[in-house]
Order: structure tokens, then C-alpha cells, then sequence
């Protein structure tokens, strides 16, 4: 009984983390607020990239194909024929699921695993991208606008004078994403999914249909990324196939929750946290070098490898990703593992 | 009644005959041990009860349903789970959080899974390794592990796969007295492989022998121990039985 009544250590946290969240706009720049967006954004679809990726250890190279499918479902339903983006976003997250649990049902029942998995997914996502490319309902490459509108509005999603909004709205789906990934990961399914990761074999000697498990996961975090397709179409106002069913895309959402710790409740935002005030010191580093460095002034790809040093030099000391790593060390520090003779603990 | 009948079960890769036409049965309560050199099909055998193979031949009859052709977590619901020659700890898991994998067979509820997963683990005195990570256990305490795990589940009847094989003489002594207790505990049935004989012949009622494949002899540990056949193919000449 007590167990009920005691709140959970990671719902505390998402409390804590929220209100810090919540306050933080009254202090900072228009342009701060923009890239604290960008965060909770990346931070958003880690955490749902987290639960297909890291708790049920299916490495998806192809998040952009949901991430499009959310996209452009509540654009076209909204662009062509005036929906609300809510409808839209709903929609988009039920088609990505289902085009999830397809696209998993056909890997997984051919036992694609493993890095074949990875590139399976990828093939996926390119191939959504070459469809919207010639695909002419949906303006093909051209890509579609999202009507201007003058002003702010809640129901069609769109803060054209305030972008707190849409820095609120973000915050409320990080919120939701967070709830879905810690309800899963203390509940049957994620210690299930955790199971699939570590051992397959040993998970169906325990009871565990990794078939549908699996295809489960992939659908939960299909719909999750879809949502923020729509958030993203909403605030950029425009999408075209490569921006959303591009590579770059399914590479940034995979980025944050494995150099904070995949699998984890908090990897995602951990990494989120970490490097999108990363991403942007390199960027104004190679802006206005130091002295000794002047000759990188300006150069136009410098500050991404950069950054990409850095994260490889991170992932090389912490494979398990920050809070991964982190949680490793704790337990190797704390070990004292001899069983106690067995006499002792029987009751 | 028997628990589990094994008919005429044939398995072949290829060419090779890995079981051969294999029948017995286990009678609810009791342990059969198995044994036999290596490579004569005791884990073939197993995989083809728990369902991660099918049999091409023959029958498998578990608690009064043919099970020849169901999958592992299937024949796991019904309550027959094995455990691996080759411990499958899920590494990144504590070992609460590893058995608690096995409660949710039978408790949906997190906290009812949780408590029955830790009570478990105090009883294959896991206690202090308890929010360890499976990862950092010792062999040992990783064959218990794999004990936990299975019995979380509830099961009727328990395969053991070479639960000693890595072990000390003392530890295997530790975990032959835990086996005992939790068959008592949990009402079990056990079908054990084992390579350390001591263990072997302590452990069950009858024991079962193959060889090439076929069960050539199937009787009581005392009988087993000294009929010719089975010394010839397994024990070897210089075997004698109960030093202990």
C-alpha cells in the first residue's frame, strides 16, 4: 500500500524540472528563448527517439520518417484544407504508428537486427523522402507554406508576435513525451522492452512476445516524433521532403539521448541540456576565435567539427552516454557483490 | 501424474541427429536429472521442450497440452522455464530489476512485481547484490541470477541448464541446497543438466542418460551409478558413487 502512495523519484523530477523550465523565459534574451525552444524540441523527440532506441535497444537511423510523416499530415490537412494542426498532429502520430508497426513487423519478423536494423530503418526514411519528392498532392519537392495569419492563435498552433508559445507549447509536450517514457520504463512494458535490449533469448525464456514488444515500442515512439513534425512545421512554417525526411534530421534526433545516456529516463534532455549551448559556443567560437586561432575566423564548417570532436571525445570517455556512464560508475564504486552464504538469507 | 511427457522427440540439423528419438516422462514433484557426454543432445533436447526449437519428430506434452510446436514465451506462460548454460543476465539491469522481468509474467502491477522480485532474491541469497548491476556480478552470483529470474516467473516446471558449470566445489554445494530449497519452497519440478556428479545424484530422483543423441538408460541415481552402459558411455570405469 505504501508503495502507492509514495510518488515516484523520476515524477519529482520532471516537478522540479518543469518549473525551472517554466521560469527560466522571464529571464532570458528573444534570442535565448529561441534556442532554449530548440532544446526542449531536441530534448522532446530524444526522449521519444529513447524509447524505441534505448530502452527497447532498436537503434533507429530513420527517425525522420516519422518526424515527415507528422509533418506533413497536419500541414496538408491544415494547409489544404484548413483542419486544426491538433487534429492534424493526432492524425500524423496514428499514421506514423502505423507506418511504425509495419515498417517493424516487416524487419523484426525477419529477424533484421542489430546494425541491418539501423539501415533498415534509414531505407525507410529515404524512401518516404523520394515519394514526397515526386509526389505532387503534396506539392513534391517544392514543399509546402503554412499560412501567414497575423497574429497568434492557439488553434491553428501558429505565434507569428509571441514565441514564448510556442516555447510553452514544446515545454507541455516534453512534459507529456517525459510522463509516457517514465510510465513506461517503471512499468511491465519498459522493463520488458529493457529485457529485448539486453537479451532476446533470455527475455522469451521469461515469458516476453519480443515480436510485438518490438513492434510496440517502434509504434509508442513513431507517433511521440510525429508530434514534433507538426511542432516543427508550425514554428518553421515551411517544410520541403529533405528537411523533414532528410538525413540530418534522423542523425539530430539520435544525437542528445545517446551522448546523455540512451535508455535512461533523463539521457535525452541530459543531452539536449549538454549540447545545444555546445552547438552554439562553437558556432560564436569560430566567430570571434582567440587570437592564436584567428585562421579559423568565419570558416564555414569549422565550428560542426568542432563540435563533432567534442562529442566523439565525450562518447569515448562515457560510451554509455552521460547519465549511462554516470549511474556505470556509481554502481562499480559502491560493489560488494559476494553472496551471502545462502543459510543466512533463507526465511 | 506426469508433469511433462517427452514422445519419440527427434531433432536433426542436417544430417547430424542431435536427438533421436527420445522419450520419458516427469512425474509432477519429481527432479530428472540428465546427463551425458558432451555433445550427446542434452541442451538440443532442452531447447526442443522449451520451444526454442521444433522437434521434426515426436510429441511434447506439457500439464496435458501438446507444446511440440509452441514458442518459449509461450511454453513460459504455461509455467515450463528454463534457465541457459550460458548465463543471459540482462547486463545493464540490477538484479532486481532482472527478476522483476520474471514477476511481470504473473503480476502486472510494478509494486506486487517488485515485491515478489525482491523476496526472491533474498531467497537465492541475492540480498546484498540486490540494486547491483547484473553486469558487475560474480559468475556465482550470476547463476543465482539466473535462478531468480526463472522462478519469478512461477514456474511448474523448471529446466536447469548446467547451473554448476563454472563454479567451485563450494559454490556449486551453496547452490545445490538453494536448488533443493526453492523446489520445496515453490513446489517444483525440476529437469536438471548437469555435468558435476555429486550434484547430479543428490539432486534428483531418477536420472536420465543420453548418448549419441539416444536415452540410453533411465532410472534411479543408485541404479544409474552402476550399470554398465551408462559407465561405459559417460562415467568412465573409474567412477565410484557415493563418497559423499
Amino acid at each position: 500500500m505504501e508503495q502507492l502512495v509514495k510518488i515516484p523519484r523520476d515524477y519529482l523530477i520532471l516537478v522540479a524540472v518543469t518549473i525551472a523550465f517554466a521560469i527560466l523565459p522571464f529571464f532570458v534574451s528573444n534570442f535565448q528563448l529561441n534556442l532554449l525552444t530548440s532544446l526542449l524540441y531536441w530534448a522532446y523527440l530524444g526522449t521519444a527517439w529513447n524509447i524505441m532506441g534505448g530502452y527497447a535497444g532498436q537503434f533507429s537511423f530513420g527517425h525522420a520518417a516519422f518526424f515527415g510523416i507528422g509533418a506533413y499530415t497536419s500541414t496538408v490537412m491544415y494547409a489544404d484544407f484548413g483542419i486544426s494542426p491538433w487534429i492534424g498532429m493526432v492524425t500524423g502520430m496514428f499514421f506514423a504508428a502505423i507506418f511504425g508497426a509495419a515498417m517493424g513487423w516487416l524487419t523484426f519478423r525477419f529477424g533484421v537486427k542489430g546494425h541491418f536494423f539501423a539501415l533498415a530503418t534509414f531505407a525507410f526514411a529515404e524512401m518516404l523522402r523520394l515519394i514526397a519528392q515526386d509526389w505532387d498532392f503534396i506539392n513534391a519537392s517544392i514543399g509546402l507554406n503554412l499560412p501567414i495569419i497575423g497574429g497568434d492563435s492557439w488553434g491553428q498552433m501558429l505565434f507569428e508576435e509571441t514565441p514564448l508559445n510556442y516555447y510553452n507549447l514544446i515545454l507541455g509536450m516534453l512534459v507529456v513525451g517525459t510522463i509516457v517514457s517514465i510510465w513506461i520504463y517503471r512499468n511491465k512494458l519498459g522493463y520488458y522492452l529493457q529485457a529485448i535490449r539486453e537479451d532476446e533469448d533470455a527475455a522469451s525464456a521469461l515469458g516476453v512476445n519480443t515480436l510485438n514488444y518490438k513492434i510496440i515500442a517502434v509504434a509508442i515512439s513513431a507517433a511521440l516524433t510525429a508530434a514534433g513534425g507538426t511542432f516543427f512545421a508550425q514554428r518553421f512554417t515551411f517544410i520541403d521532403p529533405s528537411l523533414v525526411f532528410g538525413v540530418s534530421i534522423s542523425i539530430d534526433i539520435l544525437l542528445r539521448p545517446i551522448f546523455g545516456g540512451s535508455g535512461t529516463v533523463w539521457g535525452p534532455l541530459v543531452g539536449a541540456i549538454l549540447l545545444t549551448p555546445l552547438e552554439e559556443f562553437t558556432r560564436e567560437f569560430v566567430r570571434n576565435p582567440p587570437e592564436i586561432l584567428d585562421f579559423i575566423e568565419g570558416r564555414s564548417g569549422v565550428d560542426v567539427m568542432l563540435f563533432g570532436v567534442i562529442v566523439i571525445i565525450v562518447v569515448i570517455f562515457m560510451p554509455d552516454g552521460v547519465v549511462g556512464s554516470l549511474k556505470n560508475w556509481i554502481d562499480k564504486a559502491t560493489r560488494n557483490d559476494k553472496p551471502k552464504p545462502v543459510k543466512e538469507s533463507v526465511t | 501424474m506426469s508433469l511433462l511427457q517427452v514422445q519419440n522427440v527427434t531433432k536433426r540439423f542436417g544430417g547430424l541427429i542431435a536427438v533421436d528419438n527420445v522419450t520419458f516422462d516427469i512425474a509432477e514433484g519429481e527432479t530428472l536429472g540428465l546427463i551425458g557426454p558432451n555433445g550427446a543432445g542434452k541442451t538440443t533436447l532442452f531447447n526442443s521442450i522449451s520451444g526454442t526449437y521444433t522437434p521434426e519428430e515426436g510429441n511434447i506434452v506439457f500439464a496435458g497440452e501438446t507444446i511440440t510446436h509452441v514458442p518459449p514465451h509461450e511454453t513460459a506462460k504455461l509455467g515450463l522455464v528454463r534457465t541457459f548454460q550460458i548465463v543471459k543476465p540482462f547486463a545493464g539491469l540490477n538484479v532486481v530489476d532482472n527478476v522483476k522481468v520474471g514477476a511481470f509474467l504473473r503480476n502486472r502491477n510494478a509494486g506486487l512485481a517488485e515485491e515478489k522480485a525482491r523476496e526472491i532474491v533474498e531467497f537465492v541469497g541475492l540480498g546484498e547484490s540486490a540494486e547491483r548491476l547484473a553486469k558487475n556480478l560474480t559468475t556465482a552470483g550470476r547463476k543465482r541470477l539466473e535462478l531468480a529470474r526463472a522462478l519469478a516467473t512461477e514456474p511448474r516446471l523448471l529446466l536447469l541448464d548446467e547451473v554448476m558449470a563454472g563454479l567451485t566445489p563450494t559454490e556449486s554445494r551453496q547452490i545445490v541446497e538453494v536448488i533443493k530449497q526453492i523446489k520445496v519452497q515453490y513446489n517444483l519440478t525440476l529437469l536438471v543438466i548437469e555435468h558435476v556428479m555429486q550434484a547430479v545424484m543428490s539432486l534428483s530422483d531418477r536420472i536420465a542418460v543420453l548418448h549419441h543423441g539416444q536415452l540410453i538408460a533411465i532410472d534411479k541415481p543408485q541404479v544409474i551409478a552402476s550399470d554398465s552402459t551408462v559407465i561405459e558411455a559417460y562415467l568412465g570405469k573409474e567412477f565410484e558413487f557415493a563418497e559423499h
